[in-house]
This record gives C-alpha cells, structure tokens and sequence, in this order.
C-alpha cells in the first residue's frame, strides 16, 4: 500500500533521514521506533508531503506522491495524527471532527457517528472546546478527526506522548482496537515496550537509517532491541 | 421629560447607531488580522476605492444605486484579493514592521492614486434621507440604515464563521496554520478567500459611509485611525472584542461631544484609548 524508496530528506542544511526504505501493506500495523531525534515524526511529515523528500520515492497504492501537494494527500487516503495532537483549541471537538471530513463533507454525519461509537466521551464532550479537553481525550479527538477523512492509511505520530502513565494504557488499547477494526497503520513512538504489543511488525529508526526490521516479536525477542531500548 | 434628558438620551441612541458602523468597519480589518495575521493598515483606504465606485456608478453612469453599492461592493472585494496576491503574499514571513509599512505604502499609493485620478474636490453623492423623528428626537435615516446594514453584516458573517466548512476553517487556520493541510485544506486559497471577505466588508462600509459623507481623497484618514484603534482597544484580531470596543468608543465620542462639544467627543475617546494601553495593553478581549 505505502512504499518508501531510499528516502532521503531534511530541514536546509540539517539532513534528518539517510536513505529510508520501508513497506506499509493494506491492513497492517506497523510501528517506527527509535529515540528521540532519530527521524520518527520527519518519516511522517514526509509522506503527509509536509516536506519534500531529497531523494527517492515515495508511493502509495502504486502512485508516487512526488508531485502531490500537502493539501491532497488526504484526498488519496492519507490522514495524519501529528505531533502534540494540534487540536484547534478555540474550535469545539465537533468543529475539530468537522475540520477532518473538509475533504469528504457529505459524509459526516455517518463517520461522526462512527467516531463518537468508538469514543463515547467525545460526545459528551462534542460542544466544549478541544482546548480545555485532558490530555487523553484530546488524543481520542485527534485520532477522531483523523478518522473523519475515512483514511486508508492511518499515520499516528507517538500519541502517548505527554500523557499520565494510566492514560498511556488506555491510549495503546485503543490504538490495538483501530488497527482490529481494519484500518492499516503506521505508528511511530517511543514507548517501545507498549507499541510492540499492538503492532504486527516493526521498524528501527536511529540516527536517520532504519537499523533493523521485523515482526513484534522477532524485536522483543532480539538482543540488540532489548539491550539498548528495553533495558533488559 | 426635562428636555436635557431627552438631548442625552439622543446622544445615547446616536452613539448606538454610530456604533454598529465601526463595528461594521472594524470587523473586516480584525478578520484579515486574525486569519492572515497581517494588518492591512490601508483598509480605510479600500473604503475610499469603494465610495468612489459607488459614486461613479450612479452618479456618472446613472446606474440605480443599490446596483452600484453592489457592484462597489464586489470590486473592493477583488481589491482585497489583488492586495494579497501582489502585495502581503510576498511579506507574509516577513517582520511585522516589514508588513505595516508595506501595507502603509499602500495607503498613500491608494490616497495618491485617488488624487491622480478623481481630483481633490469633495464629491457628493446627491442622495438626500429625511430625518427619522422618534418622539422630541431626531435622527438621521443614513445613520440607521447605516446601523441596520452593520448588523446584518456582523450577523451574516458570524453565520458564516460558525456554520460553514469553509467558516471553520477560516477560524481554524487562525489557531494553526500550519496543521491545515493535514486537513486537506490549502491555506493560501483560505487567505484569497478571506481577504475577497475583508474587502468585500470594506466595500460594504463603503457603502454605509458615502450615504453620510462626501467623498475626497484623505478621507481614509479621518476615520482610519478610528478603526484601527478600536481594533486594537478590542484585542487585534479578536472580532467579539472588536464590537465591544466600537461600542464603547462610539458612546465616549457620541456622549462626550453631548456634554462639550463634539470634537471633544473626539479627544475623550483618544485619551480612553491611551489609557486603556496602559491598563490593559492586550485589549479588552485577550486572543
């Protein structure tokens, strides 16, 4: 579904990613992990076409999308959980999931619908501002509004970052019900542990190149991932 | 009665309706800041674009009035396209004190362009309202139709604001730029759009205005300042605060012109303002 070819990219002079290949198939869950400054949220700012890579290809569902502007990503099924959330605090959680269906207005009804289903307290909640939400909900709100676009592809950029030790459960068991309920993701994070009991395979990004990849369990059982990221 | 009373309560009423315009007028230069988070310090300017249009148009060209209110209408609308495409696309990472003086060289561009093209003379429009009589009171029928436009301006805006996808994006982008197209919006078309909404508010003051006033080439700069400065009073960028503050303004000049004279209205207002800077210099309304 989701190919990277020897990516590179980075910020002016600052190169962030060395070379990356990578696959995503239709129906998968797949994690990125790797520590902080490896290259995590710049792998996904890359496919949402937020930069442009420098060199190699990026496809999705065999179409490059080199020449795809940021705006029309979405429109080819890609829909991105960024970093930090970036709710629009001042706007209700109803107008946050309204922001998520711009591209597919005709159908919000039946996908708020879907989303409140799957997070119940966003509809208690669907007339206060996203601002003055918890930590978790404005997670749920922000993987709700991702959701409206009716993704093939779901990015998540670590969203359990941030929150309280408790939330962080309740936040990786909703994660494992998305990918349950079908929709193929692409998850980066750095809680190591708790991602590779949700995902099926795995990928390891450290300082811009991707070290080592596998299923979950191949990385919870491999020496290099226990010793330096599971502090076994 | 006593008949002092009936002159403040005038005042009062006066100030209401003078009121609702600056807000009118306000609304357009807040929304262009929020959204775009530029100050067209020419807005004015673009007001007096839009009373010579409609002062063209029917007086020269006997087109019937309402025709050329709205026809000045769309072309203030498109001015405000033009000045984004050529002028704040370019500046839009720019320092701030870059745009305002852009956006200042606009002004006298627009003032100078004005005089090169109509002449310096004060131009009247011709169109005359009889004075709506309530009571002992008098009041102007320009003002409240002025008055009556202004809000349904302010109210068909909020609809939009509130209603629309493409008015909750408007408020959106104003909260992050930069998340927009993760929602599949294109945020330069947002701002075309929303300066085509600037202007077309500014067209619409153009309108309101050239009932009341003559038109000449300076004319921006005599209420300009105003606008601004309510903008400011209110929190730039805040169009709640912005009404609040055209209210507030209108009162100090309507009232304070009651009890002395009217360009005391004036001074009071301006020494309100100056005061305010230093007691709340975020505005009334913090964004």
């Amino acid at each position: 579904m989701l190919s990277l070819e020897h990516v590179s990219a980075g910020y002016g002079g600052f190169q962030a990613l060395f070379g990356v290949s990578l696959e995503v198939r239709a129906g998968e869950s797949v994690a990125v992990i790797g520590p902080n400054g490896a290259g995590k949220t710049t792998l996904l700012r890359l496919i949402s076409k937020l930069i442009d890579p420098a060199e190699g290809d990026i496809r999705f569902e065999e179409e490059s999308l080199k020449s795809v502007p940021p705006h029309a990503v979405v429109c080819r099924g890609i829909a991105h959980v960024p970093e930090n959330r970036r709710l629009f605090p001042r706007l209700t959680v109803e107008e946050n999931l309204r922001m998520g269906a711009f591209t597919s207005r005709k159908k919000f009804e039946q996908r708020k619908e879907v989303v409140y289903g799957l997070f119940p307290r966003l509809k208690e909640r669907k007339d206060q501002a996203a601002g003055t939400l918890s930590g978790g909900e404005q997670q749920m709100c922000a993987i709700g509004r991702a959701l409206m676009s009716g993704p093939k592809l779901l990015l998540l950029d670590e969203p359990s970052a941030g929150l309280a030790p408790l939330v962080v459960q309740s936040i990786f068991e909703l994660v494992r019900r998305i990918c349950a309920e079908g929709y193929t993701v692409l998850i980066v994070e750095q809680n190591i542990r708790q991602v590779l009991k949700v995902v099926s395979r795995a990928y390891l990004l450290d300082a811009g190149k991707i070290m080592l990849s596998g299923s979950s369990e191949e990385f919870v059982n491999s020496k290099q991932i226990q010793k330096a990221y599971l502090g076994l | 009665m006593e008949i002092f009373d009936i002159f403040l309560l005038e005042a009062v009423l006066n100030g209401l309706l003078l009121g609702g315009l600056l807000a009118l007028l306000s609304l357009g230069l807040n929304l262009i800041f929020g959204v775009i988070d530029v100050v067209w310090i020419c807005y004015a300017e673009l007001i007096m674009c839009g009373m010579y249009a409609v002062y063209y148009l029917h007086v020269q060209y006997h087109w019937p009035l309402i025709a050329a209110m709205a026809a000045a209408i769309v072309m203030v609308a498109l001015l405000g396209v033009v000045l984004h495409q050529l002028v704040i696309r370019p500046v839009l990472s720019a320092e701030p004190i870059n745009q305002l003086l852009v956006t200042g060289g606009v002004l006298f561009f627009l003032q100078a362009a004005a005089t090169l093209a109509f002449g310096i003379d004060f131009k009247n429009l011709g169109v005359s309202l009889p004075p709506v009589r309530l009571g002992e009171m008098s009041f102007s029928a320009a003002r409240l139709v002025a008055f009556g436009a202004a809000l349904a301006g302010v109210l068909g805006l909020y609809l939009f604001l509130n209603k629309t996808y493409l008015g909750t994006a408007i408020r959106a982008i104003s909260q992050d730029r930069a998340v927009m197209p993760l929602m599949g919006v294109d945020p330069g078309r947002v701002f075309v759009i929303t300066s085509a909404i600037g202007g077309a508010l500014a067209g619409l003051g153009a309108c309101l205005l050239v009932l009341q006033y003559d038109v000449h080439p300076a004319i921006g700069l005599s209420f300009g300042p105003i606008i601004f400065l309510i903008c400011v009073l209110g929190g730039l960028g805040s169009m709640a605060g912005g009404l609040v503050a055209a209210f507030v303004f209108a009162q100090f000049i309507s009232v304070g012109g009651f009890f002395f004279a009217i360009e005391w209205g004036y001074v009071i207002a301006f020494a309100f303002f100056i005061a305010m800077m230093f007691v709340r210099p975020q505005g009334l309304f913090r964004r």
